[in-house]
């Protein structure tokens, strides 16, 4: 492995403190990623040099954060490699870029209609989208998976019929870490002439995204989790769709013409920006996405990969060790149980080593339900874990496990 | 003993440990000394809310005393449960509802705990003060 990891790690100062006199071993990344320094010098940055208001004065300031946070907008596009700017919707996260959607679609879901989604997804590709089938008094249809964590494709082929509207998927599970065949999956519902969503949240940060090769209607991602700032995320849309549905909310910036009868709206993507957006986050975001180009998405996954390869192979060898998904195509995130052992007890201790991973529902209780489990301890692993922090799990899991047997 | 005296024992016990492994493994030891809750009582009805593994407990009225039984399906709520009932089982109403539970603090249980935790022992507290104080109004009645 010639992954700089060490060099890496002096980017991220927060990882270099003591939990409980422990050194910290930060495996909570499915959860929220730590910030480089780039990050957090670009938003001091901002508000020492460059904080105003956009898109409104012609002042000088004004010039320059409007400049600034459209540059960070083409930046996204170049990272997911969508069409046009124009695509790239700024909110303030994968959850309000999915309920967005889940209500400017409102008026193409009618009664009896099916809304579709997976066994695996996030409660914010869930809800938004069960609830959107209540008020419409449409069928939200559950495509299973099977006990290894892949999805059921031959289900989801017979169940893309005319009644579908929509069929709503997650790139990568946040549970499993298993990646859907997203590319396969659209083409398949292309065929049928159903538009995708996809929550990208974990699947821009773990995979190469390009929009138009998945040929995604709809892809939702959270700044947070790719190294970036909280309150900040993107709503991808293919132009034609997002030209034909309403606007979300109505405010300052997403207007063209206002009258005391009437109003006429901005043009794309502005229509869906309504407010003061969050500029410093926009420009976060942007150095994230600058700081994983220099280091190379294909290096990061090979990392990823590899850390996830020792820990399942160390971890496996714990007595009545059972993994949550076992997906060949799997990545950075490990959910596991013991038998016998309540995955409170052994995340409490993993803890109080100074391991710091997810224990409980990962928000996914439709998931918890099918494995008939109150929840998994889950590590998941970002760019900046190194193999002997894996070692540290593995030998912190064996102690906690012989303290609680 | 009055509840006063098996708080300051457990502190005794506690301050022995410096390490928090040390004391979570106390806690795990505590946990096997707990009263079994009668299999009959391990129902929803029993089960306390807001804890994040389940805890069920019971309270029984025995010549003017509450004993309590409970169970968890996790080892260190039940030694968390465990901790309470040692201190505060076999004691009448009036004394459960006037016991401060000061030792609590001074372990520093509370502020060690995750944040779900903690709230799991605050409704662990409140559901044994309920207990008492609707045994208290039964043997007045
Ligand atoms: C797969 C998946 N979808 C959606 C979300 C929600 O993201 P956010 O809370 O940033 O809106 C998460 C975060 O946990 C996730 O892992």
């Amino acid at each position: 492995m010639n992954f700089p990891v060490d060099e890496i790690r002096k980017d991220f100062p927060i990882l270099d403190q003591k939990v409980n006199g422990r050194p910290l071993v930060y495996f909570d990344n499915a959860a929220t990623t730590q910030k480089p320094m780039a990050v957090i010098n670009r938003i001091s940055e901002y508000y020492l040099k460059e904080n105003s208001n956009v898109h409104r004065g012609v002042h000088h300031l004004s010039q320059l954060a409007t400049e600034a946070y459209e540059n960070a907008r083409e930046s996204v596009r170049k990272f997911i490699n969508a069409g046009s700017k124009s695509e790239i919707i700024f909110t303030r996260g994968t959850t309000e870029s999915i309920n967005m959607l889940a209500t400017i679609v409102e008026s193409r879901v009618n009664e009896g209609d099916e809304i579709l989604v997976t066994a695996m997804e996030h409660h914010s590709n869930f809800v938004p989208w069960q609830q959107l089938c209540l008020r419409k008094r449409a069928n939200l249809k559950i495509v299973p998976i099977s006990q290894q964590g892949v999805l059921d494709m031959d289900f989801l082929k017979k169940a893309l019929n005319p009644r579908v509207k929509f069929l709503a998927v997650t790139h990568i599970s946040n549970v499993l870490g298993t990646i859907n065949p997203v590319k396969e999956i659209v083409k398949l519902a292309h065929e049928k002439g159903i538009p995708v969503v996809i929550d990208g949240a974990q699947g821009i940060v773990h995979s190469k995204v390009d929009v138009q090769d998945i040929d995604a209607d709809f892809y939702a991602f959270s700044g947070h989790k790719i190294y970036g700032p909280m309150g900040i995320g993107v709503l991808y849309g293919r132009e034609s769709w997002l030209n034909s549905l309403p606007p979300y909310q109505f405010g300052g910036e997403m207007v063209e013409k206002v009258g005391f009868d009437m109003t006429t709206f901005n043009h794309l993507p502005y229509k869906y920006e309504a407010g003061t957006p969050n500029v410093a986050g926009a420009l976060g975001l942007e150095a994230a996405l600058h700081y994983i180009d220099n280091l190379g998405m294909d290096k990061i996954i090979e990392h990823e990969d590899y850390l996830l390869k020792i820990a399942t192979k160390k971890l496996s060898e714990i007595e009545g060790m059972k993994f949550v998904g076992e997906a060949p195509d799997k990545t950075a995130a490990l959910s596991f149980l013991v038998e016998g052992i309540h995955p409170y007890d052994l995340g409490t201790l993993l803890d109080q080593m100074g391991v710091a991973v997810r224990t409980g529902h990962h928000c996914a209780d439709p998931l918890m339900d099918f494995y008939g489990v109150p929840g998994t301890v889950r590590a998941s692993f970002g760019l900046y874990n190194t193999e002997e922090e894996v070692s540290k799990l593995v030998d912190a899991a064996k102690k906690a496990v012989q303290m609680l047997r | 003993m009055t509840i006063a005296e098996k708080e300051q024992e457990i502190l005794e016990t506690f301050s022995m440990f410096e390490d928090w492994m040390d004391k979570y493994a106390y806690l795990i030891e505590l946990g096997k000394e707990l009263p079994l809750i009668d299999q009959q009582y391990k129902t929803n009805q029993y089960l306390i809310s807001g804890c994040q593994s389940r805890v069920w407990l019971y309270a029984d009225l025995m010549d003017g005393k509450v004993i309590f039984t409970a169970d968890s399906d996790a080892v260190i709520t039940k030694g968390i449960v465990s901790l309470l009932v040692k201190a505060l089982s076999g004691h009448a109403p009036d004394e459960i509802l006037k016991a401060d539970l000061g030792f609590l603090e001074v372990i520093g249980l509370k502020e060690h705990l995750s944040p779900t935790r903690a709230n799991g022992l605050t409704s662990m507290i409140k559901q044994i003060q309920l207990y008492a104080k609707a045994y208290q109004i039964k043997m007045k009645q």
